[in-house]
């Protein structure tokens, strides 16, 4: 029942393993850039906290498609040349997804009470030892489940890119289709492996938070 | 030494306290007592810069904390804290608790800093608990864990903010002897504490707090035997059944 799928499953895989480097460079760059956005929501300086925000609120209320289309046809007009579809999706992902993860951060940072900062303080820590030993690690493993949920979203999301020309696996898929006029059995193929990775990935992350709530980092 | 001089402090509009004067001599331990929502935990926070004060002035050693050029991360260094919720880093072992300031600001090395770390788990009565995390260890062990940590930076002043009041009444002397020990070998602290036997035997002066004010000042005798104001009297006999 998958006679085309399996026709054409090299060309399909180079798909999926393009969707998986997309949902890579997307969850590295965004989670890290999202650490600062989180910690730029709650900082007390005026400077970073507005133009943080205002990014946050900005990219947040359009959708994801917008950002990825804008970024790949206003590049060029700014940079003088066209940027390769892959790249200038992985710059549009994580400066979508930057602000989902930051929003996430900035409810983990906001978890941890003002006396463990201020013990951290107390010790001589600055600022930003602070940050980088206290509220990062523990933002991070408490809300571990809400990252994991947040990648699943990213790792699905990824296939909007089909719309600039990246032969991601809907795009290759899509492509087959064309030729072979399968689609049932195609998107069923790429649903069932979707289905399964982020199922999966839903698992880990119920698995993460019974552990914080036994170790009691959440 | 720490010069209290005429300070006060508002929250927004309303005013928290109300021109505090102390002075603190090296070796000195002096205990703060008083109603809760009385000032006592923010005067201890605004002696390490962890909250600002709007007029006075704080000196430590010579050093004014409202003086822009204080590198406030400095003067921490040698003012320990120890917290009422022990707030031990939930992430990390005792040890690494312990270890984290004076390997990231000290710049010691891993292995003097635990060797240092293990000498005070020791002095706290907690060597096996080296490597438990926060949450397996009681109370009594968490706050014991935790004066480690403030003395791990080697501090000149050791401030205490009701270090007993979240502990289960056995748990309560195991961090009180530990703190007569400090304060008999000589460390400077300030204390605020309900803790009334604590006072009694280790206090070179107390002072009781109210409504932001300083109501009454003695050293133990006087204050216990005589005070002198009556909101005092009728704290301390609420206090001391």
């Amino acid at each position: 029942m998958f006679d085309a799928v399996f026709r054409n499953l090299p060309f399909l895989m180079g798909g999926f393993l393009v969707t998986l480097q997309l949902t890579f460079c997307a969850l590295a760059g965004g989670i890290a850039l999202g650490v600062l956005v989180g910690l730029g929501r709650i900082s007390r300086k005026k400077w970073i906290y507005y133009p943080v925000t205002l990014y946050v609120n900005f990219i947040r209320n359009i959708p994801l498609i917008l950002v990825i289309f804008w970024f790949y046809f206003v590049m060029p007009i700014l940079a003088g040349r066209a940027m390769p579809p892959f790249i200038s999706a992985v710059i549009s992902f994580i400066i979508f997804e930057a602000t989902y993860f930051g929003e996430i951060f900035r409810a983990g940072y906001q978890s941890i009470s003002r006396d463990l900062i201020h013990a951290a303080f107390a010790t001589g820590l600055t600022y930003s030892q602070t940050a980088r030993y206290i509220l990062v690690p523990i933002a991070f493993r408490r809300m571990l489940p809400s990252l994991i949920t947040q990648s699943i979203v990213t790792f699905q999301d990824t296939s909007l890119a089909f719309v600039i020309g990246l032969q991601e696996f809907v795009r290759r898929t899509s492509i087959v289709d064309n030729l072979e006029v399968r689609s049932i059995q195609l998107f069923g193929f790429v649903a069932l492996v979707f289905f399964i990775f982020c199922f999966l990935g839903s698992r880990v992350a119920r698995h993460f938070e019974e552990k914080g709530r036994r170790t009691g980092v959440i | 030494m720490i010069e209290i001089k005429n300070v006060s402090k508002w929250y927004g509009d309303t005013q928290v306290l109300y021109d505090i004067n102390e002075v603190i001599d090296r070796g000195q331990t002096v205990v703060i007592c008083g109603p809760s929502g009385s000032g006592k935990s923010t005067l201890l926070r605004c002696i390490n810069g962890l909250e600002p004060y709007q007029k006075g002035e704080i000196v430590v050693d010579g050093i004014s904390l409202n003086d822009p050029k204080t590198n406030l991360y400095k003067l921490r260094q040698k003012i320990g804290m120890v917290f009422q919720r022990f707030e031990l880093y939930p992430h990390m072992t005792a040890v690494q608790n312990i270890t984290l300031a004076p390997m990231k600001v000290l710049k010691k090395s891993r292995k003097e800093a635990e060797r240092k770390a293990m000498e005070l788990l020791e002095r706290v009565g907690l060597p096996e608990k080296a490597h438990a995390y926060p949450a397996n260890l009681s109370g009594g062990q968490q706050q014991r864990v935790a004066i480690a940590r403030a003395l791990a930076m080697e501090p000149d002043y050791m401030l205490f903010d009701e270090p007993t009041s979240a502990l289960d009444p056995e748990m309560i002397n195991e961090v009180l002897e530990v703190m007569i020990d400090l304060a008999r070998e000589g460390m400077t602290m300030i204390v605020v504490t309900h803790e009334m036997g604590f006072a009694r035997e280790v206090a070179d002066e107390i002072i009781f707090i109210d409504e932001g004010r300083i109501v009454e000042r003695g050293t133990d005798e006087e204050f216990f035997t005589n005070p002198k104001s009556e909101r005092t009297k009728a704290f301390l006999s609420q206090i001391l059944v």
